[in-house]
C-alpha cells in the first residue's frame, strides 16, 4: 500500500510539476484513429500527456455522480459518489519495449488496485510478449472499461457481477495482430494466477466470480497452484464491426494442501462473445456482450450457488447533435439505451423440478452531452427487476443517476 | 443564454418526471415483513439489527457455515418472512414417542443434507421414521409468544369434554436452561407449554432461533454450542447479541393484514369457515398478555390457531414426533398470511407441514383425525360455497 501511495504521489507530483514548469512543452498524445482499433488496443489507446521528449506519458480519468434510487418504494435518499479515479503511466523503454500501468482508486480510497502493470515486448506484430499484472481478456468490457467512453454511469451487470470486471492477475502471455486493408485480426493468450473458492462462498449468496478479487494474496501467489488460462480472438471487418470470442477457465478450489488431497479439482469456465459496430450514416453505435459461466459446484453443496450462469448487455448510442455547443468545438448530444440481463443460476430445483430464478433484468435510457470524445456529462434513468432464487415477485428498483466522467 | 436555460429546464423536467415513475411501495397488506406498529426508537433500531442479521447475514465456509447444513442464511428458508419452499425442507428423524430421540448418535434429530466442499452430508439411516418439515412463516410470532399459558390451556380439551370430536392438548416440553420462563408459566411434571415449530416443541423464539442456527446452518452459539458434525463443544460463531437481535426481530414482525375484508364473498366465506368447524382449531381471535414490548401487550389478534396439538389422522402420521406429541399429532398452524404464501414460495402453494398440498383445497382434503369432520363438511359444500371459503382463506 505504501508503495502505491508513493507511486501515486510521484505521478501526481510529476503532473503538477510539468504544468508549473512550461505547459507549452506538455503535449497531449491523441488517441490513435489512423487504423482500425480493437478492444485489445484500448489499454494503450488512451489520451496521454507527455512532457517534451521524455519517454514517459501520464494520463487518467475520473468519474463522479449522484444517484437517487428507490427499491419498492424505499429509498436511502441521494448519494454523491466518487466512483473512481484512475491514473495511467506509460513508458517506452525501447522502440519495441513498452510499459504501462493503471492504478485505480475506487470509492475514494476504499479500494486501491493496480489494475494493469505490464511490460510488452514486440518480437513480431504476430508475437508480442506481455508480462506483469494483466487484465484477463474475457469479454470486451474488461478490456475497454474507461468511464469516459461510456454513456452509462453503472457498468453493465454482466460485466461486473457475472464476469469479474477489471479482473487482473499476475501472469504472462502472448498477443498478436494482423492488419489488412479490410480487416484486422488479433489473438491473446495468457496464463495467470487464478480464481479461488470465494466464488461459491460469498456474501452475495450466489456463484459470483468477482468474489475472487477478495483474495488479497492473488498478486503474490496462486490460490491453488493451478494457472488460469485466458484466451481471446477478435476480428474487426471494415464496415461491419468487431467480433470477439473469449474464454477464461481453470481450477478454482484448493484441492490439496501440504501434499494432502482435500477435494477433487473443480473447474470454473467462462465463454464470452462480444460485438460492436457503428452503423454508417446514422453513426449509431452498438456495443454488446454475452457470457456463459460453468462452475463445478459440488452436488452436495447448496443449490443457492449455481453451476451455470449467463447474461449480457446491449448498448445503443445515437448521436443527435454534433456541432460546436456552449463553446465546445467537438461537442455532441447523444441519446442511448442499455438493456441487460443476468441469470445467476440456470437450472431447476432438485426438490420440485421448478425453475431456479435468481435473475435480473434492467433497462437504462440515457442522454449524454460530450464536450469532446474524452469528456462526458450523462443522465441515466435505470429501472430493474430482480427475482430471488425461488422466483418470487421481483423487487423493482428505479434510479436516477447524473454524473461526469473525463480523461485528464 | 436562452439555450442554456432551455437545456437546464429540460433536465429538470426529466428529473422530476423520472421521480414520479419510481417503483411504488407494495401495499401493507401485500407484504408479510415489516415491524409491528408502536415500537420505540430503541426497539426499532434493534428490529433493524435483527432484520440485517436475519436477511443479510450469509454464512459461508469462511465464516462458519456447516460443515454440514441445510441452508446458509435465515432468509434462504423464510423469503420475505413467508412460508418456505421445498428447496429448504428440513428432515427430522429418530423419535417416535415422548421418551426422546433414540437416534442422536446417527445425527438426529435433524438431517443435515448439505455440506461444504470436501465434506459429506448426512444421509437418513434406513428404517427410521422421519418427517419432512417446511419452514413456516415468521409473521406475528411475537403475538403468539405473548399469549398466556392460561389462555392456551383454556382452549384445550384433552378428554373432549364437549364431545365435539376435537380435543386439543398442549405439547409439554423440557425447557432448555438458557430460556427464561414466562411470568405465570404453567408446568406439568416439570415440563412447559411449547408453542413454536410444527409440533410445538420449541418453548420460545430463543430456543427456535438457537436451534435453527445450529441445526439448519451449522452455526454454533453460546446457547447451542455443540457442532452438528463433530458433536464437540466449539466456540460461538455468532454473538449472543446477534441472536437476541434476531429473536427481537422475529418477535416484532407485524401480523399479516387481511385483504378484501369488506368483500361479501369473503365475509360469507368466514361464516362458512366457522360453520363447518374449522374455527374450532383455527381460532379466529387470541389475545396477548403483558409483554416487555409495549406494542405486543394486551392485543387482540387473528392468527387462526389455538397453538394446541391435534390428532390429524393416519394420513399425516409420519412416525416421527417431538416433545410429548404423538406421531399423528400436529400443532394447529396459523392461517394468517396464507393468501400471500405463494409470494414466498415461488408462485406455487406448498401447504401442510411438508408442502405436500399444492392448493388450499387439497390441504383441506388432507385433514383427518380431529379435522376429518370439517373435511367432510367441506366436501359437502356447494361449489360456490367452497369457492367463498377459499376466497376467505386467500384473504388472510
Amino acid at each position: 500500500m505504501k508503495h502505491l501511495i508513493t507511486v501515486t504521489f510521484f505521478v501526481l507530483y510529476a503532473h503538477i510539476s510539468f504544468s508549473q514548469i512550461d505547459t507549452s512543452k506538455v503535449k497531449r498524445t491523441p488517441t490513435d484513429t489512423s487504423k482500425m482499433q480493437l478492444n485489445l488496443d484500448a489499454v494503450y489507446n488512451r489520451p496521454f500527456l507527455q512532457y517534451g521528449k521524455i519517454p514517459v506519458a501520464i494520463g487518467g480519468y475520473a468519474e463522479a455522480n449522484t444517484q437517487y434510487a428507490v427499491t419498492d418504494g424505499v429509498t436511502e435518499g441521494f448519494s454523491f459518489q466518487m466512483r473512481r479515479m484512475t491514473l495511467f503511466l506509460s513508458s517506452s523503454i525501447h522502440r519495441k519495449i513498452k510499459f504501462l500501468t493503471e492504478i485505480e482508486f475506487e470509492d475514494g480510497t476504499k479500494e486501491i488496485n493496480i489494475e494493469f502493470a505490464a511490460l510488452d515486448f514486440q518480437f513480431h506484430h504476430l508475437l508480442n510478449f506481455r508480462g506483469g499484472i494483466i487484465m484477463n481478456p474475457i469479454g470486451a468490457f474488461n478490456q475497454n472499461h474507461d468511464g469516459p467512453r461510456w454513456e452509462f454511469i453503472d457498468r453493465p451487470i454482466s460485466a461486473t457481477q457475472l464476469l469479474p470486471s477489471t479482473f487482473s492477475n499476475v501472469g504472462f502471455g502472448f498477443y498478436g495482430k494482423v492488419y489488412k486493408p479490410n480487416y484486422v485480426w488479433a489473438y491473446e493468450l495468457y496464463l495467470t494466477n487464478g480464481l479461488n473458492d470465494n466464488i461459491i462462498g460469498n456474501a452475495e449468496n450466489k456463484t459470483f466470480l468477482p468474489a475472487t478479487k477478495l483474495n488479497p494474496d492473488r498478486f503474490e501467489e496462486s490460490f491453488n497452484g493451478e494457472p488460469l488460462t485466458s484466451a481471446k480472438t477478435s476480428l474487426r471487418v471494415r464496415k461491419i464491426g468487431e467480433f470477439g470470442l473469449s474464454y477464461m477457465g481453470g481450477i478454482y478450489n484448493k484441492f490439496q494442501e501440504d501434499g494432502l488431497v482435500l477435494d477433487k479439482k473443480r473447474r470454473a469456465d467462462v465463454v464470452a462473445v462480444d460485438f460492436n459496430t457503428t452503423i454508417p450514416k446514422a453513426n449509431t453505435v452498438i456495443t454488446s456482450e454475452f457470457a456463459w459461466t460453468f462452475v463445478d459446484v459440488p452436488d452436495t453443496y447448496t443449490q443457492q450457488f449455481g453451476k451455470k450462469q449467463h447474461g449480457g448487455f446491449i448498448d445503443i448510442v445515437q448521436p443527435i447533435i454534433k456541432k460546436k455547443m456552449f463553446g465546445f468545438e467537438k461537442a455532441s448530444f447523444n441519446a442511448a439505451v442499455r438493456a441487460e440481463y443476468v441469470d445467476w443460476n440456470v437450472g431447476t430445483f432438485k426438490e420440485t423440478g421448478g425453475n431456479i430464478a435468481d435473475e435480473i433484468f434492467a433497462i437504462v435510457p440515457a442522454i449524454s452531452f460530450r464536450t469532446s470524445p474524452q469528456t462526458v456529462i450523462r443522465l441515466n434513468y435505470r429501472y430493474e427487476w430482480q427475482k430471488d432464487l425461488l422466483g418470487n415477485p421481483a423487487a423493482r428498483t428505479g434510479a436516477i443517476q447524473f454524473g461526469v466522467s473525463s480523461y485528464f | 443564454m436562452k439555450k442554456t436555460l432551455f437545456t437546464m429546464a429540460i433536465l429538470l423536467l426529466v428529473i422530476i418526471g423520472c421521480k414520479k415513475i419510481m417503483p411504488p411501495s407494495p401495499k401493507d397488506d401485500e407484504l408479510l415483513d415489516g415491524p409491528v406498529e408502536g415500537l420505540t426508537t430503541a426497539e426499532t433500531q434493534q428490529f433493524l439489527k435483527g432484520d440485517i442479521a436475519f436477511n443479510d447475514d450469509i454464512f459461508t465456509p469462511q465464516n462458519g457455515l456447516g460443515p454440514i447444513f441445510v441452508a446458509n442464511s435465515c432468509g434462504s428458508c423464510h423469503a420475505g418472512d413467508g412460508k418456505g419452499h421445498p428447496f429448504t425442507t428440513l428432515t427430522r428423524f429418530g423419535q417416535i414417542d415422548s421418551t426422546g430421540n433414540q437416534w442422536l448418535s446417527f445425527g438426529a434429530p435433524q438431517l443435515q443434507n448439505r455440506a461444504i466442499p470436501g465434506y459429506t452430508p448426512e444421509t437418513l439411516p434406513s428404517g427410521v421414521g422421519f418427517s419432512k418439515i417446511l419452514p413456516p412463516a415468521n409473521t406475528g410470532l411475537g403475538f403468539l409468544d405473548a399469549v398466556s399459558d392460561v389462555d392456551i390451556i383454556a382452549m384445550s380439551d384433552p378428554s373432549d369434554a364437549d364431545a365435539d370430536g376435537i380435543s386439543g392438548i398442549p405439547n409439554w416440553v423440557n425447557v432448555p436452561s438458557y430460556c427464561q420462563l414466562r411470568s405465570n408459566a404453567i408446568s406439568q411434571s416439570g415440563k412447559y407449554i411449547g408453542r413454536f415449530g410444527k409440533k410445538g416443541a420449541a418453548y420460545d423464539l430463543l430456543q427456535q432461533t438457537a436451534n435453527a442456527y445450529n441445526q439448519d446452518m451449522g452455526i454454533n452459539t453460546a446457547f447451542e454450542p455443540y457442532d452438528t458434525y463433530s458433536k464437540l463443544e466449539v466456540d460461538p460463531e455468532v454473538s449472543n447479541a446477534t441472536v437476541h437481535d434476531v429473536v427481537f426481530y422475529l418477535k416484532t414482525l407485524k401480523t399479516p393484514v387481511q385483504r378484501n375484508q369488506n368483500d361479501g364473498e369473503v365475509q360469507t366465506g368466514k361464516q362458512i369457515f366457522i360453520s363447518i368447524g374449522c374455527e374450532k382449531c383455527h381460532k379466529a381471535e387470541l389475545k396477548t398478555g403483558t409483554s416487555s414490548i409495549a406494542a405486543l401487550s394486551n392485543k387482540t389478534f387473528s392468527p387462526y390457531t389455538d397453538l394446541l396439538l391435534h390428532n390429524m389422522g393416519s394420513g399425516l402420521d409420519d412416525n416421527y414426533t417431538e416433545g410429548s406429541a404423538k406421531t399423528y399429532e400436529w400443532k394447529t398452524p396459523a392461517l394468517w398470511g396464507l393468501g400471500l404464501s405463494k409470494n414466498s414460495q415461488g408462485g406455487s402453494y406448498f401447504l401442510m407441514h411438508d408442502g405436500r398440498a399444492q392448493s388450499i383445497e387439497a390441504a383441506i382434503q388432507m385433514h383427518g383425525g380431529e379435522g376429518q369432520q370439517s373435511n367432510i363438511n367441506f366436501q359437502n359444500l356447494s361449489e360456490s360455497d367452497k369457492q367463498k371459503l377459499i376466497k376467505f382463506l386467500e384473504s388472510l
